[in-house]
């Protein structure tokens, strides 16, 4: 821990405002029930009310508080997202490895499949299989991390490929070494940096895809609060001027570049890219 | 003529220092040099001596992350750490060249040799494109590349790496440069490659008149490539001289322990007597790439005996590595047998048992390619005994520092190092205890000196015989390096093109009469003379000149 403050300590700005942002944001989504002052769904006044001292941000097209709404947002968005793209990583980074040290047949079935897959639009074939198995936060979580895992799996692929040609992993095999403790304690750790860096940019799709297919409908389910449902629910107020429904879009936004930050000091560090020399 | 006007490169007080870890540390300390027209000049010393910081600084050059501090270098009048990015990029590409080690890594793959040979001179005005064709057409030849009229059109993945060497070189003679920097154009070749370039690049630098500074740890070579030698050490000079002195009459301690090659030589060893049973023995080995036509290994047999060294020699792609690769079980053979203790052995590792792979250990050539960067010392050593010997907990950790302690490192200090905080052969010493961790009968040693400093490895031969002693192992140790295989094998194995030439006990193929290729071999292994070169030339020509006759 003390070493992870010492690295932010040396870390850009950028980096550091992004760390405090998600921080932030954790926190919120955490501690959501004591930080709302109203119940998640609980329908406190008028449709539409303006911002008052009772209401912060007013209230939605059926009367409930907006402040509310998006602290609990913060938890279903986030943590919705959260746990896709560690399924999806899981799930991507396993196959991924699979492929690459076993090789030959198992390698082209996946590659291929995955390929499959990756040739479908995401937005299109996420509201296909949605329709299909409906829109329940269980299917949504699994079919949003079946199409991460396969730009995982690309990934993972690609750099255990370049792992499993040293003499290290050679070295295990030849002892006798199974294939998961080559997978995981051969190429893993050698794969981390890459991985986790992926990790924040990967979070960032699944969140915006989340947001995206709640705008549509085919998302978080109502009453449960989220952001991308939000924006929807009370898009018309635009018209009159009201700024109310960019505030989750906002949200989304500010999420969304904290963590790219995040990732893309990670990146520099994980790639050994210095400063050059003057 | 006075002394001012011969001189052609002054550097004065040459300090660099590189960037690590955020703070500036000092790599060339202060060295002064001086080339006349026409001269070479050899730099010589172990890795991390600056050597080629001071050969890029020459052409007032620094790597990515460091800078000049201080001192001169006056290329003919001009202070190149002082000149702008302009004058120094004129006199770079016209008047100084540089040959880099690895010509494979330094050509553009995507580009036909040729077009970049002529691409500077061309840019810069020297001569029309027409004319630097055939004026490279004409280094070729010069450079004994074989068809110099066709080879520029090729690319360079196209052409062998020595015939790589020669057309860099070739390169660098484009514009008829007055300096040319060679940072240790030879070190990744072959011997009998390694004449060849050798001969070809002293020829044309006498031809032109060229001087050179000339880079290598190898102090055979540069006893036949330069006029002065100078001795490099942590960015410090220690010593410089004229070629015939230096090598007759070194002043300095370290000069001495550079030169004193090979001191070691493993004791001779009893014959193996009728009956005694090998440890792994080959017979007829036939292994083949399932993508290749051609067998890589043809009917190959050898016999490892507890305790001995079986040394296999030849160039590369010769098929030593592959013979240890079928060994291992990762190439199975289509023909012939592999035996274990009289047992055979199954040719794919995965169908062999824990005990048979157990029996056999790799010690890789590059130590750090081997060791998982990310594991633990402890943990690299540990891994084996837990897995082969079943130990854990106490039983493991005092048997990986006793381990430790007998590859001489202090198990205190190193018991929880990552490899990256290691030396380069202290890394080496890790592969080892790896490999011994399994408690083997049989030890592959892939050539695991080569990647390493003369005295590092040396002290690496020297384990390697004391651990063979303590063990009981049987070694086969593969190389290319003829010394290295004086000093500690019992039976030598000559292969050339996956089959075996010659083998026999060590005294017995070293001493004459030998089959051609080991003949060609011995004969191309540079010795310190600063004659040999010629002789060999001279040798060889005659008896081309025999053979043709007898025609």
């Amino acid at each position: 821990m003390n070493g992870f403050l010492h690295e932010l300590r040396k870390a850009p700005l950028t980096a550091q405002f992004g760390c405090v942002v998600v921080l932030l944001y954790i926190f919120v989504a955490i501690f959501a029930p004591m930080l709302a002052p109203f119940g998640e769904s609980e329908v406190v006044g008028y449709e539409y009310e303006p911002w008052s001292a009772v209401n912060w941000l007013g209230t939605d097209s059926l009367g409930r508080d907006m402040a509310t709404r998006m602290i609990y947002g913060a938890r279903n968005t986030i943590g919705i997202a959260l746990l896709t793209t560690v399924i999806a990583f899981v799930v991507g980074t396993t196959a991924g490895f699979f492929a690459a040290v076993l090789q030959g047949w198992v390698d082209q079935l996946l590659s291929r499949a995955v390929d499959v897959v990756i040739s479908i639009p995401t937005l299109i074939f996420a509201l296909l299989l949605l329709t299909i198995f409906g829109a329940s936060v269980t299917s949504l979580i699994g079919v949003i991390a079946l199409i991460y895992a396969t730009f995982v799996y690309r990934i993972a692929r690609a750099v255990a490929m370049g792992i499993v040609v040293m003499d290290y992993v050679e070295a295990a095999q030849v002892r006798g070494e199974g294939l998961w403790w080559i997978m995981r304690k051969e190429i893993l750790p050698n794969a981390a940096p890459p991985l986790v860096a992926e990790f924040g940019l990967r979070f960032c799709f699944v969140f915006l895809t989340i947001s995206g297919l709640s705008f549509l409908g085919l998302g978080i389910q109502p009453p449960a609060a989220d952001w991308g449902s939000m924006v929807r629910e009370n898009a018309s107020l635009i018209t009159f001027g009201d700024l109310t429904p960019l505030i989750p879009a906002a949200a989304i936004g500010l999420l969304t570049v904290a963590v790219n930050f995040i990732v893309d000091w990670m990146l520099h560090k994980a790639s050994g890219l210095k400063t050059r020399g003057k | 003529m006075t002394n001012q006007d011969t001189q052609l490169l002054k550097v004065q007080n040459l300090q660099i220092e590189g960037l690590s870890e955020d703070r500036w540390k000092p790599i060339v300390k202060g060295v002064d040099l001086t080339l006349a027209k026409g001269e070479v000049l050899g730099l010589i010393g172990e890795s991390g001596a600056g050597k080629s910081t001071i050969g890029l600084g020459a052409m007032g050059y620094v790597r990515d992350g460091c800078r000049f501090s201080g001192g001169s270098v006056e290329f003919d009048g001009v202070d190149l750490t002082k000149a702008d990015r302009e004058t120094r990029r004129n006199l770079r590409s016209t008047r100084i060249a540089y040959v880099a080690q690895s010509a494979a890594a330094s050509f553009n793959p995507a580009f036909k040799l040729i077009n970049q040979h002529t691409e500077f001179a061309v840019r810069r005005g020297v001569m029309s494109r027409d004319e630097a064709q055939r004026d490279a057409i004409d280094l070729y030849r010069q450079l004994q590349l074989p068809n110099p009229d066709e080879i520029g059109f090729r690319y360079p993945h196209q052409v062998s790496g020595g015939q790589l060497q020669r057309a860099m070189t070739a390169m660098a003679m484009a514009c008829r440069p007055d300096l040319i920097i060679f940072d240790e154009p030879t070190t990744a070749l072959d011997v009998t490659t390694q004449i060849e370039v050798l001969s070809a690049i002293r020829e044309i630098v006498e031809e032109f008149g060229t001087s050179a500074i000339y880079i290598t740890h190898d102090l055979a070579v540069v006893a036949q490539m330069a006029d002065r030698i100078m001795v490099l050490r942590h960015g410090n000079e220690v010593e410089s001289a004229d070629t015939e002195t230096m090598l007759n009459a070194p002043q300095e301690d370290y000069t001495k322990s550079l030169w004193a090659v090979r001191s070691f030589t493993a004791e001779e060893k009893p014959e193996v007597s009728e009956d005694a049973v090998p440890v792994v023995s080959l017979k007829n080995v036939t292994a083949q790439y399932p993508s290749m036509a051609q067998p890589v290994l043809n009917d190959i047999s050898m016999s490892f005996y507890p305790g001995r060294t079986v040394a296999v020699v030849g160039e590369s792609g010769s098929g030593k590595s592959t013979t240890a690769r079928s060994l291992m079980g990762l190439l199975p053979p289509i023909s012939g047998d592999i035996l274990l203790n009289g047992e055979p052995l199954a040719p794919q590792f995965r169908k062999r048992s824990k005990a048979e792979l157990k029996s056999v250990q790799m010690i890789y050539q590059m130590a750090d390619t081997a060791l998982n960067p990310k594991q633990r010392i402890r943990d690299i050593i540990g891994r084996p005994m837990t897995y082969y010997r079943g130990l854990k907990g106490k039983a493991l950790t005092e048997e990986t520092r006793a381990l430790l302690a007998d590859i001489e490192l202090e198990p205190d200090q190193y018991m929880n190092r990552l490899p990256s905080e290691l030396s380069g052969g202290q890394k080496q010493r890790i592969g080892i205890a790896r490999a011994l961790a399994a408690a083997p009968q049989l030890v592959i040693c892939d050539e695991v000196t080569s990647a390493l400093d003369q005295l590092v490895a040396e002290g690496i031969l020297r384990l390697l015989d004391k651990l063979q002693k303590e063990h009981n192992l049987a070694y086969m140790f593969i190389t290319h390096d003829i010394s290295t295989v004086r000093a500690i094998a019992d039976e030598v194995v000559v292969m050339q093109h996956g089959k075996i030439v010659e083998q026999g006990p060590k005294n017995a193929i070293f001493s004459p009469p030998h089959a051609l290729y080991t003949d060609l071999l011995l004969s191309s292994v540079p010795e310190m003379d600063p004659t040999w070169l010629d002789r060999v030339l001279a040798d060889r020509v005659s008896e081309a000149a025999r053979a043709y006759l007898v025609e």
